[in-house]
This record gives C-alpha cells, sequence and structure tokens, in this order.
C-alpha cells in the first residue's frame, strides 16, 4: 500500500471520451470540472481589468486611461468577478463535485438541471463578453438607476441580461442542492453527520434561492424602464432610485454571504482534518451558517445610509448589521477552540485556512466600522469600503476557495501537485494580498473615494504599495495554474485519502467512478471522528 | 461501475423486483424520486413567489404615494375583459385538477382530454389579453414618449381636463394636477404592463409545458404510479392562476366603488 499507489483503472474523467460525452454528461463531477474550468477563465479576465485599474492609480495623474475607459475597467472587473467567479465559485465548482459524495449519493436529484446550470451560465457569460467585446459598460456593477436606466450610453442592456441570466443559474445549482440535502441522504447520514461544508451550502442555497429571483426582477423592472421606456425608477415621472438600491442590495447584500458561507464550510472541513480533532461544537458551526444566511437577509440598506432613507430605519440596519458578526464569530472562535491542542500540520490548504482565519477577522470586524452610523458618513465610497470587501471576498472567499482547491484536488484528479509550489504560492497570495489592500484602508480612511482614476498626491505612496502588492497577488494566482496542471500528467497517484481525512468522499477512490460509491454506503459514525479513518498513507512530493 | 447500478439497492429493505421504467438510477425508490420532484417544484415555486414579489413591492410604494393616479388609471381598465379572464382561469385550475385525478385513476384518454382543456382555457386568457392590449395601444395609453394620459369623461384636450378637475370632475376631488397625473399614471401603467406580461409569458410557458405533458400523456407515459410531470405542471399551472387572482383586484379594482 505504500508504495504502489495506483489509479483506478475507470474513473468519471476516463468512462467516455470525446466532446460530446462532457457537453452531455449529467455526472455532477464532470459538470464541476466544466465549472472549474470556465470560472478560471473568468477570473483571469476579471484580473485583466484589475490590472488596469492598478496601472491607472499608479500615478496620482489620469494618464493610463481616460475617466471613461476607467469607469468600464472597474465596473466589469465587478461585473465579472461578482456574478460570473465569486458566485458560482465553491458552490458550483467543489459544492458540485463534493455535496453528493458527502451525503453518500450517486449523483445530484436533478442530474439534467445541474447541466442546464451549466449552460445558462454559459449564456449569460457569453451576453456579458458580447457587451465587453462591442465597448463595455460604465455603470458601476451596482447598475444604480437613474444612471443605468437613462444616463449612460454604454452597453447596460447586455449586461443586465447576462447576469439576470447567470442568476437563473445560481437558482438552480442552490434548488438542487435543497432537494439533494433533504432527499438523497445514504442511510445514517442523519442532519447532525453531515460535513459541515454541507451545511454551508445548504444555508447557501437558501440565500441563492431566496434572494435571486429579487435581483432578477429588479434587473427585468430596469431592462422595461430602458428598452421600453417604462416608468418605474424614473424620478422626472415620479419614480424612486432608492427603491432600486432597496431592490439590488436585498439580493447584493445576501449575494456577499452567497460567496462568503461556503468558503466557511470548506475552512471548518480545512482546520478539522489538519488538526486532526473533531470540530468545536459542530451543532454551533452548523447553525450558525443558517443564523448567518437568515440576518443577511436583513441588513441591506447598510448600504444606503447616505441614500437619504429615514434615521430610523437607519438605526435598525446599523443594530441589524452588528449582529451579523455574533454567528461570524461563533464560527472563528470555534476553529480556534478545534485547534487548541490539535496535532497541526501545515500542508498547503491549511496555509489558505490560516490566511483565511486572519484575513476574514479584518474584513468582519471593518465591516462593523461601516455598519456604524456616524462613522459610514465619513468612510461611503472610500477605498476603506473597497479594503473591506476585498478583504472579504478574496481574502475569504477566494482564500477559503483556493484552499479548498488544493484540499480536493487530489480526489478531482487523483494526483498530488508540488507541496513546495503550493505553499509558495500560498504566502505570495498572503503577503500580496495584504499589500495590495491594507493599504486601501489607510487611503479610504485618509479621504479617497473610490471610483475615481485621478487622485492628490498625497495619496501616492499607498497606492504604489497597492499596486506593488496586486503584482504579487498576481502571481500568487497564476503559480497554481502552472503547478496544477502539472500535476495532472507528472503529479505523484495520490491514493483515495492522502490527509487522513474523515468524510465520506475520502473512502471513494481518487479519482472516483461515476457512480461514486459501488455500494450506497451505510453510515454509522459521527462527523470527523478520526479514530475510524483508516489511515490513508499521506503520499507528498 | 455497471453493477453499481444493480446493487444500488442493498440495506434499504425497499427493493423491489422490477424497477418502474421510469425510476432514475440514481434514486432508490419510485417515491423518493417523487417527493425529490415535489420538494423541488415547491422550491421553484419559492423562487417564483420572489420574483413576482420585487413587483409587487414596487406596487405598494406607488400605489401609497400616488394613490389618485391608481385609482384613475385603474378605472380606464375594461373591467369585463379582466372579470371574464379570472373566471376562465378559474374554471382552467379546475380542468388541471381533473387532469391530475385522472392520472392517478389510469384514465388515459380523459387526462388528454382535461389537458387540452386546460390549455384552450388559457388560449382563451392570452387572447383576451391580447384584445386588451390593443386597446391600451389605441389610447397612447402604453408608458413612454407617446403616452398620454386623458381623464375620462374629459374628451376635449389638456384644457378641457384642467377645466373639468378644476370643478371637481365627474368621481372625486383630485389632489392632483393634469400634469402629475400624466406623469404618474405612467408608472401605474408600466406596473400594469411588466406585471400582466410577466404573468402572459409564464402563461405561454404553462401552455408549451401542457403540449409537452399532452403528448407524453397520449403516447401512454403515464399511470397512476407514475405521474410526476402532470402533477408539477398542475403545481406550476395553479401558482400562475393565484398570481392573476393577485393582479386581478391590484390592477383593475383600485378603486371602484364611486
Amino acid at each position: 500500500m505504500l508504495d504502489k499507489l495506483k489509479l483506478p483503472e475507470t474513473h468519471y474523467l476516463n468512462n467516455g471520451h470525446g466532446l460530446a460525452s462532457w457537453l452531455l454528461t449529467k455526472d455532477h463531477k464532470r459538470i464541476a470540472i466544466m465549472y472549474l474550468i470556465s470560472i478560471s477563465v473568468m477570473f483571469f479576465l476579471g484580473g485583466l481589468f484589475a490590472v488596469g485599474i492598478r496601472l491607472e492609480l499608479a500615478t496620482p495623474q489620469g494618464d493610463f486611461v481616460s475617466a471613461d475607459m476607467y469607469n468600464k475597467f472597474f465596473t466589469m472587473h465587478g461585473v465579472i468577478m461578482v456574478f460570473f467567479f465569486l458566485i458560482p465559485s465553491i458552490p458550483a465548482v467543489l459544492g458540485n463535485f463534493l455535496v453528493p459524495p458527502m451525503i453518500g449519493a450517486k449523483d445530484l436529484a436533478f442530474p439534467r438541471i445541474n447541466l442546464l446550470s451549466l449552460y445558462i451560465y454559459w449564456i449569460g457569460g457569453v451576453f456579458t463578453l458580447y457587451a465587453l467585446a462591442t465597448g463595455g459598460i460604465d455603470t458601476g456593477w451596482t447598475f444604480y438607476t437613474p444612471y443605468s436606466a437613462t444616463g449612460s450610453n454604454t452597453n447596460v442592456v447586455p449586461v443586465a441580461l447576462g447576469v439576470f441570466i447567470a442568476g437563473f443559474s445560481s437558482i438552480l445549482t442552490g434548488l438542487n442542492f435543497i432537494v439533494t440535502i433533504h432527499r438523497m441522504r445514504a442511510p445514517g447520514m442523519t442532519w447532525f453527520r453531515m460535513p459541515l461544508f454541507v451545511w454551508a451550502h445548504y444555508a447557501t442555497s437558501l440565500i441563492q434561492v431566496l434572494g435571486t429571483p429579487v435581483v432578477a426582477i429588479t434587473i427585468v423592472m430596469l431592462f422595461v424602464e430602458r428598452a421600453f421606456g417604462f416608468a418605474i425608477f424614473d424620478p422626472q415621472r415620479g419614480g424612486d432610485p432608492v427603491l432600486f438600491q432597496h431592490l439590488f442590495w436585498f439580493y447584493s447584500h445576501p449575494a456577499v454571504y452567497i460567496m462568503i458561507v461556503p468558503a466557511l464550510g470548506v475552512m471548518s472541513e480545512l482546520i478539522s482534518t489538519f488538526s486532526r480533532k473533531t470540530i468545536f461544537g459542530y451543532s454551533f458551526v452548523a447553525f450558525s451558517s443558517l443564523a448567518i444566511a437568515v440576518f443577511g437577509f436583513i441588513v441591506w440598506a447598510h448600504h444606503m445610509f447616505v441614500a437619504g432613507i429615514s434615521t430610523y430605519s437607519a438605526m435598525v440596519f446599523s443594530f441589524l448589521s452588528f449582529s451579523v458578526a455574533i454567528p461570524s464569530a461563533v464560527k472563528v472562535f470555534n476553529w480556534s477552540a478545534t485547534l487548541y491542542k490539535g496535532a497541526i500540520t501545515f500542508e498547503t490548504p491549511m496555509l489558505y485556512a490560516y490566511g483565511f482565519m486572519g484575513l476574514f477577522l479584518i474584513g468582519g470586524l471593518t465591516g462593523l466600522f461601516l455598519a456604524t452610523l456616524g462613522m459610514d458618513v465619513h468612510l461611503h465610497d472610500t477605498y476603506f469600503v473597497v479594503a473591506h470587501f476585498h478583504y472579504i471576498m478574496v481574502g475569504g472567499a477566494i482564500m477559503g476557495y483556493m484552499g479548498g482547491l488544493h484540499f480536493w484536488w487530489p480526489k478531482m484528479t487523483g494526483r498530488m501537485y508540488s507541496e513546495f509550489m503550493s505553499r509558495i504560492a500560498a504566502i505570495l497570495v498572503f503577503v500580496g494580498f495584504n499589500l495590495t489592500f491594507f493599504p486601501q484602508f489607510i487611503v479610504g480612511y485618509l479621504g479617497m473615494p473610490r471610483r475615481y482614476h485621478a487622485y492628490p498626491d498625497e495619496f501616492q505612496v499607498l497606492n504604489v504599495m497597492s499596486s506593488a502588492g496586486a503584482s504579487v497577488l498576481g502571481l500568487g494566482y497564476l503559480l497554481p495554474v502552472i503547478y496544477l496542471l502539472w500535476s495532472l500528467k507528472r503529479g505523484a497517484v495520490a491514493g483515495p485519502n492522502p490527509w487522513g481525512a474523515s468524510g465520506l468522499e475520502w473512502q471513494m477512490a481518487s479519482p472516483p467512478p461515476t457512480e461514486n460509491f459501488a455500494e450506497v454506503p451505510i453510515v454509522d459514525s459521527e462527523p470527523y471522528e478520526y479514530e475510524h479513518v483508516v489511515a490513508g498513507e499521506k503520499h507528498l512530493v | 461501475m455497471s453493477n453499481a447500478v444493480a446493487h444500488a439497492q442493498q440495506g434499504h429493505g425497499h427493493a423491489h423486483a422490477a424497477h418502474h421504467p421510469e425510476l432514475r438510477h440514481h434514486f432508490d425508490t419510485m417515491p423518493q424520486q417523487k417527493e425529490a420532484a415535489v420538494l423541488g417544484m415547491w422550491v421553484f415555486l419559492l423562487t417564483e413567489i420572489l420574483f413576482f414579489g420585487g413587483l409587487f413591492v414596487a406596487y405598494i410604494l406607488y400605489r401609497t404615494w400616488y394613490f389618485d393616479a391608481f385609482a384613475e388609471a385603474s378605472r380606464s381598465i375594461a373591467i369585463f375583459w379582466g372579470a371574464l379572464n379570472t373566471a376562465v382561469l378559474i374554471l382552467s385550475s379546475l380542468t388541471m385538477a381533473l387532469a391530475v385525478r385522472s392520472a392517478q385513476t389510469n384514465k388515459r384518454n380523459a387526462l388528454v382530454g382535461w389537458l387540452i382543456i386546460t390549455m384552450i382555457l388559457g388560449a382563451v386568457f392570452l387572447g383576451v389579453k391580447v384584445i386588451e392590449y390593443k386597446e391600451k395601444f389605441e389610447h397612447h395609453h402604453v408608458p413612454g414618449a407617446s403616452f398620454v394620459w386623458a381623464h375620462e369623461g374629459a374628451e376635449g384636450g389638456a384644457e378641457a381636463q384642467t377645466e373639468a378637475n378644476a370643478a371637481a370632475g365627474e368621481h372625486r376631488q383630485l389632489s392632483m394636477t393634469p400634469d402629475e397625473l400624466q406623469r404618474t399614471t405612467q408608472i401605474f401603467f408600466s406596473l400594469y404592463f411588466t406585471m400582466t406580461g410577466l404573468h402572459a409569458l409564464h402563461m405561454i410557458v404553462g401552455i408549451v409545458l401542457m403540449t409537452v405533458i399532452t403528448i407524453m400523456a397520449y403516447r401512454g407515459k403515464f399511470d397512476a404510479e407514475y405521474y410526476t410531470p402532470v402533477e408539477m405542471s398542475g403545481l406550476y399551472w395553479h401558482f400562475v392562476d393565484i398570481v392573476w387572482i393577485f393582479l386581478f383586484p391590484l390592477l383593475y379594482l383600485v378603486e371602484r366603488h364611486t
């Protein structure tokens, strides 16, 4: 067993060849791989716009691109990263691959709908890329009216339709997970034996299913106003632009939790596995995911404190926004308690997990600054806000995604990547990230507004730091492409359970067979019990 | 891999001697498969409620702000057609329920028949909607550049309207000037067209869906053990009906008692 690990003869990757066997597959694992490729392309496309932004901001003058072009850069960066990378990232790739085996199912409840969701994502992406190729859009990713309805003469309609369409991909994924988790669990897999990754995806799915339709109808209203000249938000005919903001943030604030909650689920798996300890306070961690999902729906107006909403509703929303910190803190404290006296090792996924804990902490606590009414007046629409949400979305969600990808890569491909290279990349990402975004807290606090292509000279040092950090961060994201692709051919064979982890997914072969399990597994133990794990030998390069 | 399907039943105690041909490989039993479909459909309908919900929120806000405009604009919609369509849709819900019942009791011809009647009623609804929309176009009641709000009973143009309004109008004292009405009634009609338009779109999807189901039913795909698609289409159809049950009073009956 030690020296002769071999790939299984047939697995989901070689069960059927040719393009049609992929494009017409109903296998959740193949769909996950296609999502992985698609969102990676989108990620690097969105990253290109970030490069443009940071190049422009390296100098105080607007000398690299025009102000109009800069508006298009940050809009396209936001639209692509939010709707086409972050929202599908963990659920559509890792969730699609792992939710069925983690609960002992052969597939999601609706495999054809799962494939449909991928096609819908592609169609939405085509609309957005078409808009990009024919001149882009400059409204900001929030599409605020009246500018988006009557002011902007860029491609608002195709982008809005692209986001509208991609939303249904997200809805269908969420719907599929909810039904799968309710109806497809293996015998003995009770709710409180499910991995916390699955709980996190259940909570995320609730947000996707309840929130996304609202942004869909908001886009429809924007569409009829822009395309047909209807009056819904138009202030000249008595409409209320603030209504648009309410409806938009009713989805788009919970959307932040669509991005971060699955990463919290990944974190629970990583922390437990690499400290070889049962997760501390399992049910608290499970319910805190649901609590974040519920609280997430009643805090949206904290994006609108300076938009002219009433003082009393602002006070209520401020208070409720603070309350989100409670379930978030429950998670961080429980992970810390899990680490306590654990047998901790520092493989690459764990490095990302540590990075996540620190960055999520800073991102979360600076969120409290912004939830404070008086403070928000000062910080609203400054780089402080930009830094805050990048700490959550990049420092949190993408760190979680990268950690998860490195953790389950041997399961998905059957092979190990270079441990040395991947540790270097993880450290580069952490250093580069902090160098990019920490200065933005300061420059924002000092008063630099977001969304301008020029700024006063005294902000240059901090902005140069930020641009320098961005190039380190970019390197940290490019390296994995190289060593992960390299591992596909040359990587050492991983075996079923290279990390000695406890979940059901590690009982499948790596890569798993199309049916996941030859026989439906019967679960008779609690989650995260490492004494039952047949020590799969660690097999690192 | 191939043997995995055959052994999938182990340890469940539900193993049947022969599988129903419609049992998908990743489910163990027909009841499990049906429960999954039913739950999935209800979750989908939940998303539909939130989808229409955004429009209802906008309606509530603007109706509160511009009640007079909503009342005036609502009076210009023909109550007869709306009431007729309400009756047609309620009837179609009944025929849809009878179709599901026919599937449960293995009556294939009755199933096909009720489905066809349901589709015809749906088509009648859409036909009436076309008549109503055409009327709106002819009266310039479609919001946008060519929108003209003419106060009913004051046919003499904008000047006459002002006089009519000054003379307290036919119905009641209006708190809005004709200019304000010209602007804010557009909000009502924007919501009217968006809401009824999306509803009509859902009806069209329903009819397409039901065409497929009818062909499947005609070919004998369904029996008492497997009629999930019929039931799912029924849930969808009833949902679309219920949306109309809300739209009718909100759009046609804003203030009809005077």
